[in-house]
């Protein structure tokens, strides 16, 4: 391979990042700007609550607890290498609050939320649902893209804070049950060194990793072409960029919320 | 009346529409024929706004379709999509009527859902249909499902693309006559793409043939066996024989 040719593939890469990123932004703003415009519909919105939050609970809460208990094992573990076990309740509390939880739920409905938002809407795209909403004199935008990014937006923290509370909890069980920690000791210790900062921080987290899921599914959704091959490539790319993006976007948070 | 000023349309350097010339009475229906890929569904999704054309204007009554309001100038059309493209997620009377549940013809919802069960009653499904989902439905109940969508708020103008693809001879004949039917008693214009000859026989007042872009014929149905023109010879006879080739 020449070295033009690698180079020309870089710019290539570069210049097809540089338009999606434009697209994505484009599609972003319409979308926010028809947050604030009537008609509104409730039902929807109500609906993409229900099946983008509440429905997902049962997979956040079970991650969060499992991970929750790992992380005091392995606090326990390495905290006894130089004599620190006794900080396991905030590390903990810390890293489910600050980082795990919100990590966790932008994932978790990555792979549940994205992917069924994509290939849901990917397949209206191709069995022609949407050209059929427009003819009906209703906006997409409005009826299949708002209402499920403003669920997005509206349930991510809510997740988060379940993800938190049930991390902490998992913490808790196994520093009790297994790990000779005393119940009460626990609980004060991480109600103590935890912060609203903390819990605010894990809540804005929370609702820009609901978005970023929700965004990525309907970009990738609406922009299906070829198919049900294309309907695959739609699930399959959205699910990826979310996954990336709510990592990069996570960094550059708490960079911003913890560094400043 | 529609009338489609020398409208182009490329994708990806494909020239589909090189300069379309039509215009299609009031009360009239008009059927496009043509062979797979020759940009008849392209045509109507630019009439439709679903499409914007590369260059060309189409006017509706005078109006230039691109200057228009977009949800207003659609409240006077009905579409039938050639796969329904009804929505999965809703029961097939709030597909009927969801044009009925919103925007500037919205009505209560049991009067909607009291227009929906007779416009199913209009193409010859009962009541029962009505709180069904679509993917319960065979695929000639999914179309006459979508037709009764296509009329639930009496638009002016209805567009059928491809309304009898994938239908057994007697389904089709059931669609032919239930659109041949509605477009009388509604007077409505009607615009019908398809390359079923029954169809066209069936349902067409008027006959376009669409062909390397351009409307290579236009004339009444009564002529179509006798246009002289070579293209609608050879498409009508289905023969392999022609200025259309067979390898495209």
């Amino acid at each position: 391979m020449s070295l033009f040719k690698i180079v020309a593939d870089i710019g290539r890469f570069f210049l097809q990042f540089l338009i999606s990123t434009g697209k994505v932004s484009i599609f972003a703003g319409q979308t926010f700007s028809y947050i604030t415009r009537p008609p509104f519909y409730f039902r929807e919105i109500i609906t993409n609550i229900f099946n983008i939050g509440y429905l997902s609970i049962p997979v956040v809460g079970l991650t969060a607890t499992f991970t929750g208990a790992a992380l005091a094992l392995q606090i326990y573990s390495g905290g006894s290498r130089f004599n620190a076990t006794e900080v396991v309740p905030q590390i903990v509390a810390i890293g489910m609050v600050r980082e795990l939880g919100p990590v966790l739920v932008g994932l978790m409905i990555s792979a549940r939320v994205t992917s069924s938002i994509a290939a849901e809407l990917a397949t209206m795209k191709v069995t022609e649902q949407i050209d059929a909403l427009v003819t009906l004199s209703t906006n997409p935008m409005k009826y299949l893209i708002m209402p499920r990014v403003l669920a997005g937006i509206l349930t991510g923290p809510i997740l988060v804070l379940v993800a938190d509370s049930l991390g902490v909890f998992g913490g808790f069980l196994v520093s009790t049950q297994s790990l000779g920690f005393n119940p009460t000791n626990y609980i004060l210790s991480t109600v103590h060194f935890l912060t609203a900062a903390d819990i605010l921080s894990s809540l804005v987290k929370g609702a820009a990793f609901g978005l970023i899921a929700t965004l990525m599914g309907c970009y990738f959704g609406v922009n299906s072409t070829h198919g049900a091959q294309g309907v695959g490539r739609a699930t399959k790319s959205s699910v990826q960029a979310a996954a990336v993006l709510i990592l990069a976007i996570n960094f550059l948070l708490t960079a911003l919320l913890f560094t400043a | 009346m529609i009338d489609f000023n020398n409208i182009k349309k490329s994708f990806n350097n494909n020239n589909v529409l090189c300069g379309v010339n039509l215009k299609v009475k009031l009360a009239q229906s008009m059927v496009i024929i043509g062979g797979s890929g020759t940009g008849k569904s392209v045509l109507i999704k630019t009439a439709l706004g679903l499409i914007k054309p590369d260059s060309g204007k189409i006017f509706v009554d005078g109006v230039d379709v691109n200057q228009t309001k977009n949800n207003q100038f659609l409240e006077r059309f009905g579409m039938l999509f050639q796969g329904g493209a009804l929505f999965d997620s809703l029961p097939v009377w709030k597909n009927v009527a969801f044009r009925l549940q919103r925007g500037n013809q919205k009505r209560p919802k049991d009067e909607a859902r009291e227009i929906a069960i007779q416009k199913l009653r209009r193409v010859g499904l009962g009541p029962s249909v009505a709180d069904k989902y679509p993917a319960e439905l065979s695929g000639g109940m999914q179309k006459r499902v979508s037709l009764a969508r296509a009329i639930a708020t009496d638009p002016e103008i209805i567009f059928f693309d491809e309304p009898t693809t994938g239908l057994d001879p007697i389904m089709s004949g059931v669609i032919n006559e239930l659109i041949r039917e509605i477009v009388v008693e509604l007077g409505v214009t009607a615009m019908t793409i398809t390359h079923d000859m029954t169809s066209v026989m069936a349902i067409a007042d008027q006959v376009a043939m669409l062909h390397d872009g351009k409307i290579q014929w236009c004339g009444s149905r009564s002529d179509l066996t006798n246009s002289g023109n070579a293209y609608v010879d050879q498409f009508v006879n289905g023969s392999v024989e022609g200025p259309i080739k067979t390898i495209r």
